[in-house]
Formats: C-alpha cells, sequence, structure tokens
C-alpha cells in the first residue's frame, strides 16, 4: 500500500536538505505524489500528539493555549524535533478539553499560566514525537522486511540505506497508527538539536497580518445573536431589579435576561445594538457590604498588617529580630504596589448554544479544561454533555485562566435562548471593572548593616492580599498563601532568594480587602521584586557601597542568581560612567524557574523621565526557541513598565474608578525604551519565559530614577510622583 | 441606509445613522479584522483608512462617512498580504498575541503614505495604537523596515 521510493531511481540533487539533515546519502528526493493515492481523507493518528496526513502535512496537536507567548511554535518544535519531521510541513491544533476528559487526559494539562506551557511539558511532547518517530520507522521495517534498527527516520521520510529504499512519513502514517508504541524512547541531547532550541519564525503570524486570525470576539456561527452584559459594580453588590420593558422594543432587541445574582444581559442581533439597549436599561443595584470601601481604607488595613504580630513565615534564616535589635545601624523602608488590570486588548468573552441535551461554548481560554467545567456547572448539565471549542486568545495575562466568569456567564444566557448560539462580549468598561486583579500588597523592609557596611540581618514584613485565598484555597497550606513569597523563599526550583542573608525573616500578614484578585502576568514576583530590589538598593546606598558590588557579596552561593545580574551589568557598561545625564539601576531576581536580570539607563530632565535603555538577561535553563524568548522578554518590559509607570485600579465607594483606557493608561510606542535580551541557558532545568522578566523592570528603573534625583519611589505607579 | 464603499466594492447597508463605522465593518459587513479595543478611540484596534487617512473607526458614526470616501479596512489593505508594512511585519515576526495588529498596521500605513520615511519622533507621534503584549519595538523596527522598502521601490 505505502509508495516505496527506491533512492536509485531519483536524480534530484538538492543542497539545504541533505546539507544540514545529513542524509548520508548526500541527495535528497522531489515530492511526488503517492504512486497509489489514499482512498480515504481521514489521516491516520500516530498517537496523541502526531497526525500525519496523505500529503505529508504533520499536524501537532498542541494542548497550552496560545495567547501571544509563542507557546505553540514552541511546543511543535519539541514534538517535531523527536519527530524528525519536515518543519515546513508542520501545522497545529488545539484537541478539545473534552477529548482530553474522554482519553483520561492524554494530553495532560491544559492549563496555561504560570509561564509553564513548555517548562511542564517539554518532556511529554517529546516522547510523544519519538514514540511516533519509532512506530513511523517500525512500519517502514516491517513493510521492507527489515530490522528497524536499520532504518533511520530524518526530513519527514524513513529511509533504509542498506536496500536503498526511502517513503515518507505520509504514506507511512496509516501503518504506523496499527503499530503498538514503544515502551521506551531516548530522547535528544539537546545540543543536537536542529528545529528545537532554533530561533524559527512562529507558526501563527500569516493570519495576524490580513484579518483572518479569528478570536473569540470574531466568532460567527449561523443564527448566532449577540449579548452584551453588565454586572454590578459595585463589588459584593447584586441587581435588585431592572426594566426590562423600557428597551424591549429598540432595533434589534430580542431579549433582556438577568444572568446571575450580579448581572443583566440584553440579548439582540447585533452587539452594537444589544449594547445600545443595554446602557438604556434602567437597572437598581443592591450596591452590597462594601461602599465603604476605598483605597485609602486598603491601605490602612494594609498597614496595620504591616506592624501585626501574626505572620505566615516564608522564609527564615537565623534569628532576624533579634539581630535587627542588637544591631547598631538599621535601615527602614515600606513599599506599596497597587491593584491592576491584567486589560487584555480582547475584552471577556465567550459564545454559547445550549439545548437541554447539550452545551457548547467557543472561547478564548487559557485553560480550557476550567472553561468545560464551568460550562458543565453553569448548563446543569453533566460534563460529558458539554464540549468547549477554544478559540485563540486576544491576549490573557492570567485572566483567562481560572477565572471563567464570562463563560458561566455565556452559558446562562445561552439557556435562555436555547437552541440560538450567544456570543458574550463584554465592552471594555465592563472588563475594567470585573478583573481579578493584581493583588495589593505592602511591604516593610527593615535591614542590619553593620561597621563595614554588611547586611547582617533583613525582616521584610509583607502586608496583603492572598490569590489563593479567593480563587484556590486549595492550594493554601494550613492558612498560608505560599505564593505569596514567589521568588523570596529558600529552597525549591520556582524561585529562590538570591541572597544569603545570616539573619533572615520573610512573613506576611494576610490582608484581603474585598476586591476580587487574580494571577496577573508576573504574578507576586512583581512585587515582590520590586520590594527586595529596591530595598537592596537603599542598603547599598546606606552602606556607601555601589549597588553591584554590595550585591555581590551576598551572591557567593547563588551562582546562577548572579551570573544574570552580572551579565546585564557588563552589558550595560556599569563600571564605566554613562552619558551626561543618564543614570543607571539594576535588579535582579529568579522566578518561574528562570534567573533574571534588567539593568536600566534613564534620564530625568524637568521632572520628565526617559528610560533610553533596558538590558535584560535570563537563564530559563533550556531554550526552546530564542528569537521567542527574545520577543518575550522585551514584551514583559511593556508590560512591567506599564505596571511601573501608569498601573493602578483606585478603589471608591467599592468600586473601581477606571473603566477605559482613558483613565487607565499603559505604556505606548513613545516611551518604549530599547531593550536588549541575552539569553544564558546553563542547561539542567527547565525555567520559564513569559512572566519572570517583568518583575525587574520596575525597580532597575527605580533604582536608575534614584540614582538620577536621589527620590526613592516606594509606591507605584510612578505617575503620582513629581520627579522635579 | 447607508452607502459605503468598503474595500472597493460599494455597499448599501441597513443601518442605524449613529452606529459607530467600527461595528458597521464587523457586524454588517462581517470583516471581523477590524477589532473592537476600548470604544472610545483610545487604543487604535480599530484604525482603518478613510480616503487613505488612518482613522479610529470606534467612535466614527457611520452617517459621518461621505458615499464617496474610500473605506479600507485590514482585510482591503492588499489582495495577499503583500502591502510592504504586512511584509515588513511578517519578515520581522512582529505579532504576539496579534488582535491589536490589524489597527497598528492600518496606523504604519497610513503613516506611510504620509510620511513614507518617518523618524523616531514621527513614529512616536503617529503610533499611539496600544499592546499589551510588548510588540512596540518590533512594531517600529517594521515600520522603518517597510519605509526602506518603499524607497527601494520608487527607486526600483
Amino acid at each position: 500500500m505505502n509508495a516505496t521510493i527506491s533512492l536509485s531511481r531519483r536524480s534530484f540533487i538538492i543542497g539545504v536538505a541533505a546539507s544540514a539533515g545529513g542524509l548520508s546519502l548526500g541527495f535528497n528526493v522531489p515530492f511526488i505524489k503517492p504512486a497509489h493515492a489514499q482512498g480515504s481523507e481521514t489521516a491516520p493518528e500516530i498517537n496523541a500528539w502526531v497526525v500525519i496526513r496523505p500529503d505529508d502535512t504533520v499536524v501537532i496537536r498542541i494542548a497550552r493555549s496560545e495567547m501571544g507567548q509563542g507557546t505553540l511554535t514552541g511546543l511543535a518544535q519539541l514534538v517535531a524535533e523527536e519527530l524528525n519531521c519536515d518543519w515546513s510541513k508542520v501545522t497545529t491544533e488545539y484537541p478539545s478539553p473534552a477529548q482530553n476528559l474522554a482519553r483520561d487526559r492524554v494530553w495532560g494539562n491544559f492549563s496555561t499560566g504560570g509561564s509553564r506551557g513548555i517548562r511542564e511539558s517539554h518532556e511529554y511532547v517529546r516522547i510523544g514525537g519519538a514514540v511516533a518517530r519509532e512506530m513511523l520507522i517500525a512500519a517502514a521495517a516491517a513493510e521492507w522486511g527489515v530490522p528497524a534498527s536499520e532504518c533511520t527516520a530524518r526530513m519527514g521520510m524513513v529511509t533504509h540505506a542498506a536496500s536503498d529504499r526511502a517513503t515518507f512519513y505520509g504514506q507511512l502514517a496509516a501503518a504506523a497508527a496499527r503499530i503498538t508504541p514503544p515502551a521506551n524512547v531516548t530522547l535528544k541531547d539537546p545540543k543536537d538539536w536542529t528545529i528545537a532550541g532554533k530561533p524559527l519564525p512562529r507558526l501563527d503570524t500569516a493570519d495576524k497580518l490580513n484579518g483572518s486570525q479569528v478570536y473569540g470576539a470574531d466568532l460567527k456561527l449561523p443564527n448566532m445573536l449577540n449579548a452584551a452584559i453588565r454586572a454590578c459594580p459595585y463589588f459584593g453588590g447584586k441587581v435588585e431589579s431592572f426594566d426590562a420593558a423600557a428597551v424591549a422594543g429598540m432595533p434589534g432587541v430580542r431579549t433582556v435576561v438577568q444572568v446571575d445574582e450580579t448581572a443583566v444581559a440584553v440579548v439582540a442581533d447585533t452587539w452594537w445594538r444589544a449594547k445600545t439597549a443595554l446602557d438604556a436599561l434602567p437597572i437598581v443595584w443592591d450596591e452590597g457590604p462594601n461602599r465603604q470601601v476605598t483605597s485609602a481604607s486598603i491601605a490602612a488595613m494594609l498597614e496595620e498588617g504591616l506592624g501585626a504580630n501574626d505572620a505566615f513565615v516564608g522564609a527564615r534564616q537565623g534569628d532576624a529580630g533579634a539581630a535587627l535589635s542588637a544591631a547598631g545601624r538599621t535601615v527602614t523602608a515600606t513599599y506599596a504596589f497597587p491593584y491592576q488590570n491584567h486589560a487584555t486588548m480582547e475584552p471577556m468573552n465567550a459564545t454559547a448554544l445550549y439545548t437541554p441535551e447539550r452545551c457548547e461554548v467557543w472561547v478564548p481560554t487559557q485553560n480550557g479544561e476550567a472553561s468545560l467545567a464551568a460550562a458543565a456547572e453553569a448548563a446543569g448539565l453533566p460534563v460529558q454533555q458539554c464540549e468547549v471549542h477554544k478559540i485563540h486568545l486576544g491576549g490573557g495575562f492570567g485572566r483567562r485562566g481560572n477565572f471563567q466568569d464570562y463563560v458561566r456567564q455565556a452559558v446562562s444566557i445561552a439557556r435562555q435562548v436555547p437552541g440560538t448560539p450567544v456570543k458574550l462580549m463584554w465592552s471594555r468598561e465592563e472588563d475594567m471593572l470585573h478583573g481579578a486583579y493584581h493583588p495589593t500588597t505592602r511591604c516593610r523592609l527593615t535591614g542590619a548593616l553593620d561597621a563595614d557596611g554588611n547586611l547582617t540581618a533583613l525582616h521584610m514584613r509583607i502586608s496583603g492580599q492572598s490569590i489563593l485565598a479567593a480563587v484556590r484555597p486549595q492550594g493554601m497550606q494550613n492558612g498560608m498563601d505560599p505564593v505569596v513569597f514567589q521568588g523570596l523563599v529558600l529552597s525549591g526550583t520556582e524561585g529562590t532568594l538570591g541572597y544569603t542573608v545570616d539573619n533572615l525573616l520573610v512573613d506576611h500578614a494576610m490582608r484581603n480587602p474585598p476586591i476580587p484578585p487574580g494571577f496577573w502576568r508576573g504574578v507576586n514576583l512583581n512585587q515582590n521584586a520590586l520590594y527586595v530590589e529596591c530595598f537592596m538598593d537603599e542598603l547599598a546606598h546606606a552602606a556607601g557601597v555601589d549597588p553591584l558590588a554590595f550585591r555581590r557579596k551576598l551572591m557567593a552561593k547563588h551562582p546562577k542568581h548572579l551570573a544574570v545580574l552580572e551579565a546585564v551589568a557588563e552589558r550595560i557598561g556599569w563600571d564605566t560612567p554613562a552619558a551626561a545625564g543618564v543614570h543607571r539601576g539594576l535588579a535582579q531576581i529568579m522566578g518561574f524557574g528562570s534567573y533574571v536580570a534588567a539593568a536600566a539607563e534613564v534620564s530625568v530632565t524637568d521632572g520628565q523621565l526617559r528610560i533610553h535603555r533596558i538590558v535584560a538577561a535570563t537563564d530559563p535553563g533550556h531554550v526552546v526557541n530564542p528569537a521567542q524568548v527574545e520577543r518575550q522578554v522585551e514584551g514583559s518590559f511593556v508590560y512591567g513598565l506599564s505596571a511601573c509607570i501608569y498601573g493602578e485600579c483606585t478603589v471608591n465607594g467599592g468600586r473601581m474608578e477606571q473603566e477605559n483606557f482613558d483613565s487607565y493608561e499603559v505604556l505606548r510606542m513613545a516611551e518604549m525604551p530599547d531593550v536588549e535580551t541575552i539569553i544564558l541557558p546553563s542547561g539542567g532545568f527547565w525555567g520559564g519565559v513569559g512572566e519572570p522578566t517583568i518583575a525587574v523592570a520596575a525597580p532597575a528603573v527605580l533604582n536608575a530614577i534614584f540614582a538620577a534625583t536621589g527620590k526613592r519611589i516606594r509606591t507605584l505607579p510612578l505617575k503620582n510622583h513629581d520627579l522635579a | 441606509m447607508a452607502r459605503l464603499i468598503i474595500n472597493g466594492t460599494p455597499r448599501d447597508i441597513e443601518v442605524d445613522p449613529d452606529t459607530p463605522l467600527l461595528w458597521v465593518i464587523r457586524e454588517q459587513i462581517g470583516l471581523t479584522g477590524t477589532k473592537y479595543g476600548c470604544g472610545v478611540a483610545a487604543c487604535g484596534a480599530c484604525t482603518i483608512h478613510i480616503d487613505g487617512v488612518a482613522t479610529r473607526s470606534c467612535v466614527l458614526p457611520v452617517s459621518a462617512v461621505e458615499p464617496d470616501q474610500q473605506i479600507t479596512t485590514i482585510e482591503g489593505l492588499s489582495p495577499d498580504s503583500s502591502h510592504p508594512v504586512q511584509q515588513a511585519w511578517l519578515a520581522l515576526d512582529v505579532p504576539q498575541c496579534g488582535y491589536c495588529q490589524a489597527g497598528m498596521i492600518m496606523a504604519a500605513a497610513g503613516l506611510l503614505m504620509q510620511n513614507p520615511n518617518p523618524a523616531d519622533e514621527d513614529i512616536n507621534a503617529e503610533i499611539t495604537n496600544i499592546c499589551r503584549c510588548g510588540t512596540y519595538n518590533r512594531v517600529r523596527a517594521a515600520i522603518k523596515l517597510a519605509a526602506k522598502a518603499g524607497e527601494a521601490t520608487q527607486r526600483g
């Protein structure tokens, strides 16, 4: 059945594939049509990860969600690397969450957050590729009646050199699919990679240049209606009443529905008409119990925690309390980090089709399985009668993972118009008012310096909000939220403190205001890096020691932390004077399994900040696509600098005050500094990429601002401070 | 009823006259490459061209568009992604999530029409679109690359 090609019949001499791929025969084959066309259009699934079509197209299944971070391309590279396929023939598809469930979660975890897409799945996706390769080889060997050990697979083709035969994967796929998978495969040493590890272009660029990429907001289904929603803007509030009759006759309006206790939606033929009617809809809110809550009341709540006796301990070494009491000289400072909104460019949305027997949802989601669970719950149907279709995300940043509020809402609306698909889309205002906000915390740091300017004790008291307590209480440890201490702990692989301090105490007084918190790109590493790295700068200054030299003394036992810091210091020219008027700052941290550092060059003229240049370094252990790592690092500075300069959601009267980009400013092109990225993979571990460098953006810049102005900014955002 | 020329094709559309052009394009015409991001002309995701001028369509009532004005959306910028800006975007692999990129590309193409060789200051002043993934530096590089390609074409 398989179209086997005899190599000796081929005369096509080529360069690239043979020389790069090392086909031992020194030539390659032209693409020829199968001698015997496959009778069926069904493409054989070699295993869960790999489908190969008769035309040699390799479809690689991607369980994690692509939201701009490049994981789709990187994961495909890892599978393709082991599969030894022709990269130019690779395409991708998402398996659905219901398929995963039905197949005993063969694709593992769908959740895409915490910079875990590649670092947590690299091994099993590579095994998937390697197993498929071995099955293809076994199929060819069986076809030819030769030992599999004599066959090799390369560039999408299996070759048996001894008998001068070769055949393409597309011809082998059907037979390979019937082969028993090998129990063991050996994965390649990353130093031998030819597809992974290379700066390949993304697989998903072309559709993003001409409008053809379909996002959740763009979805069209036959007979689809559109819904606009308004939830009670007061946290903890509810719908008291609404007057549907007042808008029932407006153009295009089909129905007005209560969504749950908290929200009302208008369903119309178009979204614009739904929103127009919603704006005209009289709604009375039960404003709930939090009308007295303001940013000031939250600040006071956190301030109390800074001095409270009870706190969860995240890191302890020696006796910081005693050492600080006995110290000749101490330095103390208090920092604060505000609420922030994810502000994905694509507002939250989901499309649902409900019948009493079945519920389907189309949604841009970071966690398809969480979407499925939310859909089933909202539909009141067994999960087996539900399906989620993952759609490309217009940004995620943590907003579209744990929180499936928009899915529940869409299903709740669809239940009220059974049999008709309804696309729910939030307005930007709804998105800003109903975030899962970056939690607010404060931190009081006290350090002791000896006569020689050495740091002998450090107490970091964090006070503020726990994400886990609100959204994942099952992750709490005896009441403690371990995620609060990102980057500050003494052991583990996720993010350890890069300094040795003989007497150290890092503790957390949990204070949870009634504002919903969430995982926001970089999560708690963002503020923890700000606290520890700006305070290191303060200590160095107090000790009269260069900030790099001061850190070095504490980092002897943390060579990987130090290596990235030294790298950025060297590249920025730390030991040489900056240009006139330009000042520098440094920061380093470990988070999401990677070691990162940044150096910033800024100037402040008449109070006007200009960030000239950022040098960033990351050691993520292994690099699957250096071009994508570079883009993620660059992009992380946009996110981190937006947070540093502008990011702030203020609470007044129990609700957020910012409703759109006109009041929630973010970084734009004019303010974007040059970013140079140094990638220093030291091997031996797998760290994340999308998030960690965000955390060093603000401290590097704030330390540079101190160097420029002598002003120590301890409360974000910068827009609230006068630098003149 | 409104008459609009969109990507070279005249269209007669039943629409409330105060509907923003963005929603006419997305919902009546069905061209969804142009995005909604803010609805207050603050983010630029909805940028299109009207007679070659980059325009934010989310606050522009459809009634403000004259029947003879040429509206160009990302789908009509070129038939095959061959516009120098699209080509530069491809060469530098600019998009991340991509949601803002249609607006970015339209804003960039509009800028290059007015100013074929923009300096950094011109780019800063004209490209005020928001990208949350953080593609700004690549957007800037791609605009310069497209400008260079345009120069070469003119010389060629």
